[in-house]
């Protein structure tokens, strides 16, 4: 278990402010954040590389805030997985070992066994491929047994195919080994699909801490939303309020959304852009916004094409290549933007 | 019958140009040093092999050699740490620091060899207190100490870019798989800068036994290697010193290419 209490620390062009956290054992806890919020930092004060200006680190009910980094008792890979480039792979997996003064060689065969490594055991880390490297580290850092494994961005740079297996890697070795795992990452998706649990952290304060569902249905505020992916925002105020459906006015456009604001509430409305539908005429159903607008602007990505348009408010819409190819979506044509209620999210 | 194709390269004239005076650098240098190695060599080849076969110059060749590399140890012991400090933390006056270390570099050495007379002499600041237990003035500590002045930035700076160069999160994966600072240090960011640091320490010898200007202040005997020259050449002429400059080139390069050809091989460990 690793509690933080109040860590405020200063560091360059980063900061850390009055952070409060606790993380259960065996969870699969991932910090989520933009680049430069501090989240490096804040796994770095927890390996104890840094000390903080104020609060504690406690790992397992002990206070570790002042001791040094082999005091803590816990593994660290990083983004760049910093293996030891004088070292071979075996010699760069017993190092812990040698250091902790384990003198078990099977340890080392079983560890490159599990992460499928053994026929690599006397390359230099170098020559070997981003995954390879990946599993040498993990295998490094798991083979003295610790209880934490801290992990700064360990698929960032790795290809979308390895990261996929990393992933999977990642979780079955949680599952197998009930580590504590504190992850951290820019990466929505890799959050949402790892997770227990997620923090938010942004502008070095923790913003929100929840389930992926809690952190991608419910932001606690804009900056969130914006971040985990509601690109539609707009402010408005809430004209009537019945049983859970609000009507808002939003500049150019009245919506309708559920949520459990009042009658002249000044809101925000979130909407994330693939719930968005678009059509050519405005069909009866049970969706109760269709607003009447213009396409003003058309980007082809991949398979998934992202329209804008304008139907009193500027509203992002993404559609697959197909549809918009049906519909002859181009600059200027006329649609029908439609969208459910429930898919508004609504903040004060 | 086969055709031939010739690769035609097209040379930028800025490359063309410098590539010009690259030749120009390389004929001043060496033409300097073959002309009066092969004069020797050639012109008077009795001459080297008696100065070979005197033991006053063979020995302060060994003195300069001998001398350098105890400076080489102390800038080692002294430069190492220093470069650690310099390229692991920030701290207030670090670029004075810095500048001052440079310095060395940028005195005239008699200057240099002046002021270490002043600190190191019979009634200088250390040399009055430890005159009891050690002598500097015209004494192997005395020659020592003025290499190792004016030797020491060579080996400071190479060890500073050299543990610049290793990833301080190298060291850090160390200390969380259990190392204490000491041993991440001696186990990972040494050997990464290994080459580093033995090129610094190349450049402290080399820059200490050719060192003539301070040594001949604080200690004229006994005469190292520059000093004998310098002394045959105001006594007897060109024809008595050029000898022993050419014997002290010749064993000095033969020991810098040993170096080199041993070292060649820890470049796998360069992270540049």
């Amino acid at each position: 278990m690793i509690e933080i209490e109040s860590l405020s620390r200063k560091w360059k062009n980063f900061a850390l402010h009055e952070l409060s956290l606790k993380i259960e054992a065996g969870e699969y806890f991932v910090i989520l954040g933009p680049t430069g919020s501090g989240k490096t930092l804040l796994l770095e004060l927890i390996a104890g590389f840094h000390v903080p200006d104020s609060g504690r680190v406690l790992i397992d009910g002990k206070e570790v805030t002042h001791l040094p980094p082999e005091k803590h008792n816990l593994a660290f890979v990083y983004q760049n997985y910093s293996l030891f480039p004088h070292m071979n792979v075996k010699q760069n997996i017993e190092f812990g070992m040698k250091m902790k003064k384990i003198k078990d060689p099977k340890r080392v065969l079983d560890a490159a066994r599990d992460l499928k490594i053994a026929h690599l055991l006397d390359r230099n880390p170098l020559t070997l491929s981003g995954g390879e490297q990946q599993r040498v580290a993990l295998a490094r850092a798991l083979v003295t047994d610790p209880k934490i494994l801290l992990l700064d961005e360990p698929l960032s740079a790795l290809d979308p195919r390895t990261q996929e297996n990393a992933r999977e890697l990642l979780l079955a070795l949680h599952k197998k080994t009930n580590l504590t795992v504190l992850h951290i990452t820019h990466d929505q998706t890799e959050a949402r699909i790892m997770a227990d649990r997620i923090a938010i952290v942004m502008d070095g304060k923790l913003v929100q801490v929840g389930t992926p569902e809690d952190i991608f249905e419910n932001p606690v505020d804009s900056q969130v939303a914006s971040f985990v992916g509601f690109e539609n925002v707009l402010k408005g105020r809430v004209l009537s309020a019945d049983r859970g459906l609000l009507r808002i006015e939003t500049g150019g456009a009245v919506i309708d959304a559920s949520g459990d604001m009042e009658a002249g509430d000044q809101v925000y409305a979130f909407l994330r852009p693939e719930n968005i539908a678009l059509s050519k005429t405005s069909t009866q159903s049970s969706i109760r916004n269709s607003l009447q607008g213009k396409v003003t602007e058309v980007w082809i990505l991949g398979a998934l094409v992202r329209v804008k348009v304008d139907c009193g408010v500027s509203l992002n819409a993404l559609i697959t290549r197909q549809s918009a190819e049906e519909m002859d979506l181009s600059p200027g044509v006329p649609v029908y933007v439609q969208f459910k209620a429930s898919s508004v999210h609504v903040l004060r | 019958m086969k055709a031939t194709t010739r690769k035609i390269r097209r040379i930028e004239p800025m490359i063309f140009v410098f590539s010009l005076i690259l030749l120009v650098l390389f004929l001043f240098i060496f033409l300097t040093l073959s002309n009066m190695i092969f004069g020797q060599l050639l012109g008077d080849f009795t001459g080297l092999i008696k100065a070979v076969e005197n033991s006053s110059v063979m020995g302060a060749i060994s003195l300069s050699l001998y001398a350098g590399f105890l400076a080489t140890l102390l800038a080692l012991f002294l430069g190492a740490p220093t470069g650690y400090i310099l390229a692991r933390f920030d701290f207030p006056g670090k670029r004075l620091v810095e500048s001052i270390i440079d310095v060395p570099v940028v005195v005239p050495h008699t200057v240099a060899g002046i002021a270490l007379l002043t600190v190191f002499g019979s009634r200088g600041l250390i040399g009055g207190p430890l005159e009891p237990y050690i002598q500097f003035r015209d004494a192997l500590p005395g020659i020592v100490v003025a290499m190792l002045f004016v030797s020491m930035p060579y080996l400071a700076n190479s060890a500073r870019e050299g543990f610049k160069s290793v990833d301080p999160k190298l060291e850090n994966a160390a200390r969380s798989l259990g190392a204490p600072l000491w041993k991440a240090f001696f186990f990972v960011t040494l050997p990464l800068s290994a080459r580093h640091l033995l090129i610094g320490a190349v450049m402290t010898w080399a820059r200490a036994i050719s060192e003539f200007g301070a040594v001949v202040i604080i200690a004229y005997y006994p005469m190292i290697g520059p000093t004998l020259i310098y002394d045959r050449y105001l006594s007897y002429g060109l024809s008595a010193s050029r000898p022993i400059a050419v014997l002290l080139i010749l064993v000095t390069l033969s020991i810098f290419l040993v170096i080199r050809v041993i070292s060649a091989g820890w470049s796998i460990y360069d992270r540049d």
